[in-house]
């Protein structure tokens, strides 16, 4: 009885053992699977070339697109080479140098998200990683091509919204989207961060409560499988040729009224 | 009320002895030296290091207008979010501060320029980022795009509010939506980075701005010393997230003293209102 209610319910804070869990597709891996060639692009063309972000240019079904992700260890990088998914401030310069690139050639961007947050570090600090956040919202906003926002895992407060102001954010199955995260809000509200549970509970960050609040649109089901993968594909393929339909103004008219509506 | 209850001052007394008393004692939060309150003069800067003390949002607008008329003094949260603890602590803000949120925004004149201002207060729940505070600056950006004015912002703020949970975060992309617009006619956005401006308001709208200015000592930061410490065991160093670490580092324009803050924003906005065009 007690097993069957825990099978068809998952709590707030299950999610977010689940958003984390290490069995999750890699950013790497996803990427590929939706591509049928892509290309890696590195550096940030005045700083470094920060291994978290990984970006470059991928063909979907003959749609070349620019594909931008936070990425968490891989078979590629380690936990620590990517700071356990925390970008640095040459990794969102990375991202932006990507965006502008894919204006200029006219590709939609596709982002993928799974980050606990901005890497809080000194360097990180001293190079600009609030500056660096608030150049990627402001002109990730006004992006004159689609832009399709994917939460995969976790999505960490600004440091996930830098690459999240897209036309729509669609978020996987298990994954979160907060302000902050659930240990961080038991710490700062209760100082206690013991009440971890409790605080995923009132932070509507699973996937239902943010289509409720109109944060992201869609809820998207996990795939592992190369059959999931084409499904998902064939989603984002249909997406991008509907907003390659809208004119500029007006995908940028209603993308604006997205977010000035919070 | 015991014994021990009646020999604490009260919040109200306090402020009644900063205010009325003129020879108290206090101590500069960054040099650490103790001055006379009398001897930080109108503009509340330390004699010794300059830092710019704390003003309320009031008191800053006094210093910098010659008018000012404020926009939408009377919205507030309003029952959406109901939480008690979060409602009491909206209550006491309101009541300290005698604003309805954590900006104050207006249109006010400085020398012989009109400009939309908005000023950030700490004092309200540290300035945190709510929904209507997010409200409040976008309706500013809007109204300063309608009427062709250049905006300033002073940012004081402990970041995103967390009593309001993402919605908290949308902020950071609402109001930039409203930059955007205001940006694209041309119009000049000045932010004002104070003490102390982090987490998602230094993410947004503070870096945000045409041009960035801020005082002595200001803290500016995005991640917090004690995450960072905790986070990643760095011990960071004294002044890592002060204003003239990040003039050096190249991410603001000016340090501006405060005696000189209306002076300095007046010679800006005259260099502003006019320029060539080949067109």
């Amino acid at each position: 009885m007690k097993a069957g209610f825990l099978m068809t319910k998952k709590t707030a804070f299950d999610r977010v053992l689940a958003a984390r869990a290490q069995d999750k597709i890699t950013i790497k891996d996803l990427i590929a699977g939706l591509t049928d060639d892509f290309i890696e692009l590195h550096g940030d063309r005045a700083y470094g070339d920060d291994a978290a972000v990984y970006g470059g240019i991928g063909l979907l079904q003959q749609q070349p697109a620019t594909l931008i992700g936070i990425r968490k260890a891989d078979d590629e990088k380690s936990a620590t080479d990517v700071h356990f998914g925390s970008a640095e401030p040459d990794g969102y310069r990375k991202a932006l140098r990507l965006m502008k690139q894919a204006e200029k050639f006219q590709r939609p961007v596709i982002t993928f998200i799974n980050t606990p947050g901005a890497f809080p570090d000194v360097n990180a600090e001293y190079h600009g990683q609030g500056y660096l956040i608030s150049q990627l919202i402001l002109q990730g906003l006004q992006l004159k091509t689609p832009y399709l926002a994917i939460i995969v895992g976790e999505g960490g407060s600004g440091g996930a919204l830098a690459l999240a102001v897209g036309d729509c954010v669609w978020a996987f199955q298990d994954s979160i989207y907060s302000v902050l995260s659930p240990e961080g809000y038991a710490t700062i509200l209760w100082k206690d961060s013991s009440r971890v549970r409790e605080a995923a509970e009132i932070m509507k960050l699973t996937p239902p409560e943010l289509v409720e609040q109109g944060i992201i649109d869609k809820i998207i089901p996990e795939v592992r499988t190369k059959a999931e993968i084409n499904q998902l594909k064939q989603q984002l393929f249909d997406k991008i040729k509907e907003l390659s339909a809208i004119p500029t103004a007006e995908l940028l008219r209603r993308r604006f009224a997205r977010y000035r509506k919070f | 009320m015991t014994e021990d209850n009646q020999s604490q001052p009260t919040r109200e007394e306090l402020q009644h002895r900063m205010d009325q008393i003129p020879d108290v004692w206090v101590k500069c939060p960054f040099c650490g030296k103790t001055i006379y309150k009398q001897q930080l003069g109108q503009f509340k800067e330390c004699p010794n290091c300059n830092y710019a003390f704390r003003l309320g949002a009031q008191d800053r607008i006094a210093l910098l207008c010659s008018d000012f008329t404020p926009l939408n003094r009377n919205l507030k949260v309003g029952s959406r979010f109901s939480e008690k603890h979060y409602q009491a602590k909206l209550q006491q803000a309101q009541a300290t501060t005698g604003l309805n949120e954590a900006v104050l925004t207006g249109i006010g004149t400085i020398d012989t320029h009109r400009v939309a201002i908005g000023v950030m207060d700490w004092r309200f729940i540290m300035g945190s980022l709510g929904t209507v505070t997010g409200e409040l600056i976008a309706q500013l950006f809007e109204t300063a795009t309608q009427q062709h004015l250049p905006v300033i912002l002073f940012t004081a703020s402990g970041g995103a509010r967390m009593q309001e949970g993402i919605n908290s975060l949308m902020q950071m992309a609402k109001v930039a939506t409203t930059i955007a617009e205001h940006s694209k006619q041309g119009g000049l956005y000045i932010s004002y980075l104070c003490d102390p401006t982090t987490g998602g308001v230094t993410a947004s709208f503070a870096m945000e701005g045409d041009l960035l200015l801020s005082e002595p000592h200001a803290l500016i930061g995005f991640a917090g010393r004690r995450v960072i410490e905790r986070t990643i065991q760095q011990r960071p160093p004294r002044d890592f997230q002060r204003a003239e670490t990040l003039l050096h580092n190249g991410f603001l324009d000016a340090i501006v003293r405060r005696s000189e803050m209306k002076t300095t924003l007046s010679r800006i906005l005259t260099m502003h209102e006019s320029g060539v065009s080949n067109d």
